[in-house]
This record gives C-alpha cells, structure tokens and sequence, in this order.
C-alpha cells in the first residue's frame, strides 16, 4: 500500500486502507458496512414513506416508486421472458436499486465530513467485496433458476448445439461473476480516484464534469448489473422451441 | 517494497492501462460510427439508437477498467511488495 502525498483534506485518496472490525474470527471492512446499511435504510424509507397512503392516482413518492417499479418490470421482462419475469423481478429490482442508489450516494453525499479513525466512507460498490457478493449471488440464482425450472435438463444447456462448447459454457460460469464484479467495482473506484485526482489538481469548478460523468457511469452501471443479472437468469430459464 | 519490484509495479500499471485501451477504443469508434450511420438514414429511431449505443459503450469500456483493476492492485494492493 503507498499513501499517497495527498494533504488537502476534501481530496484525500485512501485506497486500501480501511477500518477493520473483528467479529467472530473474520475482518469486516467497517466503512462499507455502515455505508450499505446507510443505502439499505435510506431504500426502506422511501419505499414506506412511499406506500404509506397508497391512492388511485399516484402522487409524489408513490408516482416516483410506480415509474421504477415499471421500469424493472420492462427491464426484466425483455430479459427473462414473459414466462418467469414474476419470479424474478424482485431479485433484479433489488439488486439494481441497492447499486444505484449506492454509487449515487456515493457521489452526491459529502463523506468526508464524517471522519472515520481510518477509512473513509464512500460508494459501498467501491469495495471489492460487496461487488463479488452481489455477482456470486448472481451466478446462485442463475443456477437455482435453471434448476427449478427445468430439473437436470438444464445442463443440456452445455451442450448446445455441439458438445464442442462444454468446456467454453463452464469456463463461461466462472468469467460470469468475475467480469460482473470487476466491472462494477473498476467503474465504480475509477469514477471516485478521477474526481479525487482532479480535486487534488484544482479543487474549484474542474472536477465538475468529472462529477457529472461519474453520476452518469454510475447510473448505466447499475442498469448494467441488473441487465445482464436478467439476461442470466433469462438463458437458464429458457425453453428450446422444437 | 524494494525498488526494483515498485519500479516493475508501476511499469506494469501504465502498460496494463494503455494496451487495454487500445482494443475498446478501436471497438467504441466503429460502434459510434454504426450508430451515426443509423441516425442518418433513419432519424427518429435516433433514441432507441443512443440507449443501445450507451450500453454497448458500457460495456466495451468494462474492458479497460479489467486492466485499471490490475493496476491498482498492483499500486495499492501489491502482493509481491
């Protein structure tokens, strides 16, 4: 780990340091922890305050909650099939809201007023962890979903159309969560380094289109992940049509 | 870290993010030119162009990025310091 010369204290770059907790026999990096719980109760409470007084005619936090519910029921739906999107439209509707909202948060939220003893808080996506959990859990409902829908024919899937393609289909279920959560994290670090670097270089106004970039990458990331997480799902799920 | 292996790792960093870039820049180029082409000869499925666009760019991108992940492995990460 190099500390990098970085003294202003609005552009610090700490990369690789973080703060431990010990629970159980494990290290828990504390800062991603408090952030995800920070995204998880800030989702909780839109969606109460947003379904507390439900009307006919959506208005304010409930509109806004109905255009994403659409949204994702299209997203899902164009991905996983008319057949199964049911099923599965809360996993990909969660998994999108959690990493838009944290890469979001992320960005908009000033962090660096909340001083940590070490570490410092940020995009919970930013951590190579919670992006290897989210695209591990990716790749387990792919297979439950292949398996409960179609028993062990699922695994003709490998061997479609020629037996040739065995080895790539199961080298395939390994660079799945890999390419899954390096881009999401690469994306994610890389937004937050650019701005911090240009922040070093010129603190006022120049970082600002670093920033808007960055919001921009964020949000198409997190369409990404929940894309390709229906677009998984939706290749287990589907039926040859003979 | 001694010298010679910091002196590798961030050779290494630099190389890992400038050959990456090569491939999807050369990848984005002819998606935007497939793009500008559909634009001009049908206009109004212009939006629908720009969302595909954007994604596939997305996706192009996230080949760079594998390379700026080893690079910061090797910067901040390094497991051979």
């Amino acid at each position: 780990m190099v500390p990098l010369p970085l003294f202003l204290p609005f552009a610090e770059l700490e990369v690789g340091q973080h703060l431990y907790w010990h629970v159980g026999g494990f290290q828990i990096h504390g800062q991603v922890f408090l952030s995800s719980w920070l995204v998880i109760g800030a989702l909780l409470a839109l969606v109460v305050a947003g379904t507390r007084n439900l009307g006919r005619d959506p208005r304010g936090v409930q509109n806004l909650l109905e255009f994403i519910w659409a949204y994702l029921r299209d997203l899902a739906r164009e991905q996983i099939g008319e057949k199964a999107y049911r099923d599965w439209l809360p996993f990909i509707g969660t998994l999108f809201l959690f990493i838009f909202v944290s890469n979001w948060g992320g960005a908009l939220v000033p962090w660096k007023l909340i001083h940590l003893p070490s570490g410092e808080l940020g995009a919970p996506t930013a951590d190579i962890n919670t992006t290897i959990a989210l695209a591990l859990l990716v790749s387990l409902a792919y297979f439950y979903a292949g398996l409960s829908r179609k028993g062990f024919r699922y695994f003709e899937y490998y061997v479609e159309p020629t037996p040739i393609m065995l080895p790539f289909k199961i080298v395939e279920d390994f660079t799945k969560p890999l390419s899954l959560s390096f881009r999401l994290f690469g994306n994610i670090l890389a937004d937050e380094l650019v701005v911090a670097v240009l922040a070093f270089l010129v603190p006022l106004v120049v970082p600002l289109p670093a920033m808007f970039l960055g919001l921009f990458t964020s949000a198409i990331q997190a369409l990404i992940f929940a894309t390709l997480a229906a677009y998984y799902i939706g290749e287990a799920v589907h039926e040859e049509q003979h | 870290m001694d010298s010679i292996t910091s002196a590798a790792s961030v050779l290494a960093a630099g190389l890992a993010v400038g050959l990456g870039a090569i491939g999807p820049g050369i990848g984005q180029g002819s998606a935007a030119q497939g793009a500008v082409e559909g634009i001009a000869r049908q206009p109004e499925a212009e939006g629908k162009i720009r969302g595909t666009l954007l994604l596939s760019l997305a996706f192009m991108e996230a080949l760079t990025i594998y390379g700026l992940v080893v690079a910061l492995v090797l910067l901040f990460a390094n497991p051979f310091a």
